[in-house]
């Protein structure tokens, strides 16, 4: 290798020359300067879907751009953004609702906001054995026996009918109030006619379980698996590897993906306050390259470096999981019932179909979902839906960062939305389990669709 | 060294008669019963290790536990390699900012790798002796001011025994949050969760001691005491010269007691507050759920356990060495 040293140090030397003549000829506005503040700490949940991160820092993302992060895993979400909100954390892998909802103030109010969408899909709703031996007669079979895939929540229903007329709670799991899978889980349970419960945060109820056919409440996620198998509920909704643990445990069975009840959702992201952004907005447009980055980084080459990912978030400081459990979900297949592996390529997407870009119609649905179970009590309109979703999610820093990564030859312009464009908002959703069509403009028409859900107008 | 031997013949409670006669005897007490002790334990343990099925897999047997302490002293000789291409690459990097931007100070940032399994026995032992010799020093000057007064005696009592069976997991919520309103520093020396750590350690640790320091000044031998009002000692000359050395063996009776309650107080706390350490170790191992997991939290057991008895052992040493009165150290 000692032959080639004379020439990078040139090459390096011409690219500091080049940087250094651009920089003088183009307005020095549109250079990124240092960062302000160089020590950080990122908080995360142990998820797969916390893998940029990861990433950034091992791969030497965040040095690269002269930032020197530490990771931590927190024990719960609210311990998260109790520690992004006192500053304990500079910034976290958190939960879609969490920005939102901390800015409109259900349950702690701070104006929390996002430059970065973490990743599309990841999670799936496991049940326990035994019910998943009487939810089976009610699935349909392929013609090898396998059941037929999406499972609805229609074979649930008759099994929750009898704990109901038995007088047992059907008690299940998610993982906060304003989780992605407290969303996805009401979402499948609703498709399928069974009642998850409203809120009602007027009357001080926050509990969600006011009408409830199933009762759902909150467990950590690492908790997921032990709580399940000690019987306090009998089913949960979690990311992974959550579930595929139960798979190994051989103590549930993954019923259905949110990859089936909507297809490429977006569910992580990483939040940072207010403050934050506007204090350091150098740094922050730095640490939006580099999960940019690392994103690119885990879906490249059709999940090529994948496996490598898995090793990474196998280190028992990050999620620290079995290797086999995480590559389960993470390499492009879900093994639902023991054997029954199937292919599920987009399962885990980090930076295709513009995963990363934050849009508002993603930030809207969330809050169509809180309006339907009762957590905004009141109508609001289409502007305030709009208004709130600008507040919280920043696609303008994601394009400074975007540009920049361009300007530097990092990334490719073709990789992202074209920004000239781009308005922020997703064409009309369709790939729903219970087909109906989500338009992220109409959030008022849209709540109106659904037979199971408070509609426009109606207050408990 | 008398006294031990003796003590321990009392403790097995039995004599071979034919081997009962001087060396060999006391050797046969001293290595190999206890030899035997553990070798029984070890077989025991694999034993019904084999038969336990858990989620995770079969319970960890010593073999197991054995293995795991290689890989975590391993995961620590990597971690440091890791740190030492950390700095190069820092210094690289800083190099090259002052070249472009002379006005540039370069820092030296601390590492931000993960802390490996001794590094959290290292914070584990320095957050319980902070928070034990913070609590010394609360403890032995109330002790002594409660033992020599009555009337402050009977006003510190109750509440005293109040706040003595309180669990660590109670204090530590509202440690947390006092912490965090009160040390609100840009720039803080140390971290809050090791202030909370050792504050709840203090708290509960204070109590044991301060019971044990007054009642051992309040046992001084009146001859003593009478001693010193002959000569008119003023109160602090009397502190010094006759209560201290009188009730030092009391004192390190309750220091004793009171590391060991730290001890078990700081595991617990960190485990709950999340706070660096052998608790969070072992949480964070919980929360893993690998197949190494449950051999790893064996390891971190025996650890916890062992230094738990180096801590106690140490602190024995040190009350046989000021204690005039063995009667004390026992």
């Amino acid at each position: 290798m000692q032959w080639k040293k004379p020439f990078t140090k040139l090459a390096a030397t011409l690219a500091l020359a080049m940087g250094f003549v651009s920089s003088a000829t183009t307005v020095s506005a549109e250079k990124l300067g240092y960062p302000e503040k160089e020590e950080l700490t990122f908080g995360f949940i142990k998820l797969t879907d916390m893998a940029p991160i990861a990433i950034a820092y091992e791969k030497g993302f965040f040095e690269d751009e002269g930032l020197y992060v530490t990771i931590e895993a927190q024990a719960n979400w609210k311990v998260l953004l109790d520690g992004v909100i006192d500053g304990r954390l500079d910034g976290a892998h958190m939960l879609a609702g969490q920005p939102i909802a901390a800015t409109m103030g259900f349950g702690t109010k701070a104006d929390i906001i996002t430059p970065f969408s973490m990743d599309l899909n990841g999670n799936g709703i496991t049940v326990s054995n035994a019910i998943w031996e009487e939810m089976k007669p009610n699935i349909p079979k392929m013609a090898d026996g396998r059941p037929v895939h999406p499972i609805k929540a229609d074979a649930l229903k008759p099994v929750v009918e009898k704990y109901k007329a038995d007088g047992k709670p059907f008690n299940m799991g998610m993982v906060f109030p304003v989780s992605t899978h407290n969303y996805e889980l009401r979402y499948w349970l609703a498709a399928g006619g069974i009642h998850p419960g409203y809120y009602a945060p007027h009357k001080g109820d926050i509990s969600g379980q006011i009408d409830a056919d199933a009762l759902l409440s909150v467990t950590p996620p690492p908790q997921m698996p032990a709580t399940l198998e000690a019987g306090t509920i009998y089913g949960y909704c979690v990311g992974e590897p959550w579930n595929q643990q139960a798979v190994f445990k051989d103590i549930g069975v993954p019923v259905v993906t949110d990859y089936e009840i909507w297809k490429d959702n977006p569910e992580k992201v990483f939040g940072i306050t207010r403050e934050f952004a506007e204090k350091y907005p150098n740094t922050t447009v730095r640490v939006t390259r580099a999960l940019i980055r690392a994103a690119m980084w885990l879906d490249e080459n059709n999940n090529a470096n994948r496996p490598e990912a898995v090793k990474i978030l196998s280190q028992s400081n990050y999620v620290g999981a079995d290797y086999e459990v995480i590559a389960n979900s993470m390499t492009g297949t879900f093994e639902y019932e023991k054997g029954d592996k199937r292919e599920v390529p987009d399962f885990n997407v980090f930076f295709r179909y513009n995963a990363t870009y934050p849009y508002y119609s993603d930030a809207i649905w969330y809050l169509t979902q809180m309006r339907r179970w009762g957590q905004i009590s009141e109508d609001k309109p289409d502007d305030w839906y709009k208004e709130l979703a600008a507040k919280v999610y920043r696609p303008d820093i994601y394009e400074a960062a975007a540009k920049s990564l361009i300007a530097e030859k990092l990334a490719k312009a073709e990789q992202f939305p074209d920004f000239a464009t781009e308005d922020g908002f997703r064409d009309p959703q369709t790939h729903f389990i219970d087909g109906i069509v989500y338009n992220g403009k109409e959030p008022n028409q849209y709540i109106d669709k659904f037979s199971i859900g408070l509609k426009s107008g109606q207050k408990l | 060294m008398n006294t031990t031997s003796v003590n321990a013949g009392k403790l097995y409670g039995f004599r071979l008669p034919q081997l009962d006669s001087g060396l060999v005897g006391s050797a046969i007490r001293l290595v190999a019963l206890p030899l035997v002790g553990i070798l029984a334990f070890l077989l025991l343990w694999s034993v019904t290790a084999q038969n336990i099925d858990t989620s995770l897999g079969k319970f960890p047997g010593p073999a197991a536990v054995l293995e795991q302490f290689d890989a975590l002293y391993s995961e620590h000789q990597r971690s440091r390699e890791k740190e030492q291409a950390f700095y190069e690459r820092q210094e690289e990097r800083n190099a090259k900012r002052v070249a472009e931007d002379p006005s540039y100070e370069p820092r030296i940032r601390a590492y931000t790798g993960k802390e490996t399994f001794i590094d959290q026995i290292v914070t584990s032992l320095v957050t319980v002796m902070s928070g034990f010799l913070l609590a010394v020093v609360i403890a032995v000057p109330l002790g002594i001011a409660t033992g020599l007064s009555k009337t402050l005696n009977s006003a510190v009592n109750p509440i005293v025994q109040i706040f003595k069976p309180v669990s660590p997991l109670a204090w530590l919520p509202l440690v947390t949050m006092v912490v965090s309103a009160l040390y609100t520093t840009p720039d803080p020396i140390v971290a809050k969760s090791f202030l909370n750590s050792m504050i709840t350690v203090t708290l509960c640790c204070l109590w044991p001691m301060v019971i044990n320091t007054a009642v051992g000044v309040a046992g001084i031998d009146s001859d003593l005491v009478n001693v010193s009002k002959v000569l008119r000692l003023p109160a602090l000359r009397h502190v010094q010269k006759i209560v201290l050395p009188a009730s030092v063996p009391m004192i390190f009776t309750g220091m004793r007691l009171s590391l060991g309650v730290a001890w078990m107080v700081l595991i617990a706390a960190e485990m709950l507050a999340q706070n660096p350490g052998l608790g969070k170790f072992v949480w964070d191992e919980f929360q893993n759920g690998s197949s190494d997991s449950l051999a790893r939290i064996m390891a971190a057991v025996l650890v916890i356990g062992f230094i738990g008895f180096l801590l106690d052992r140490g602190m024995l040493a040190m009350q046989k060495l000021v204690s005039w009165d063995n009667s004390a150290a026992q």
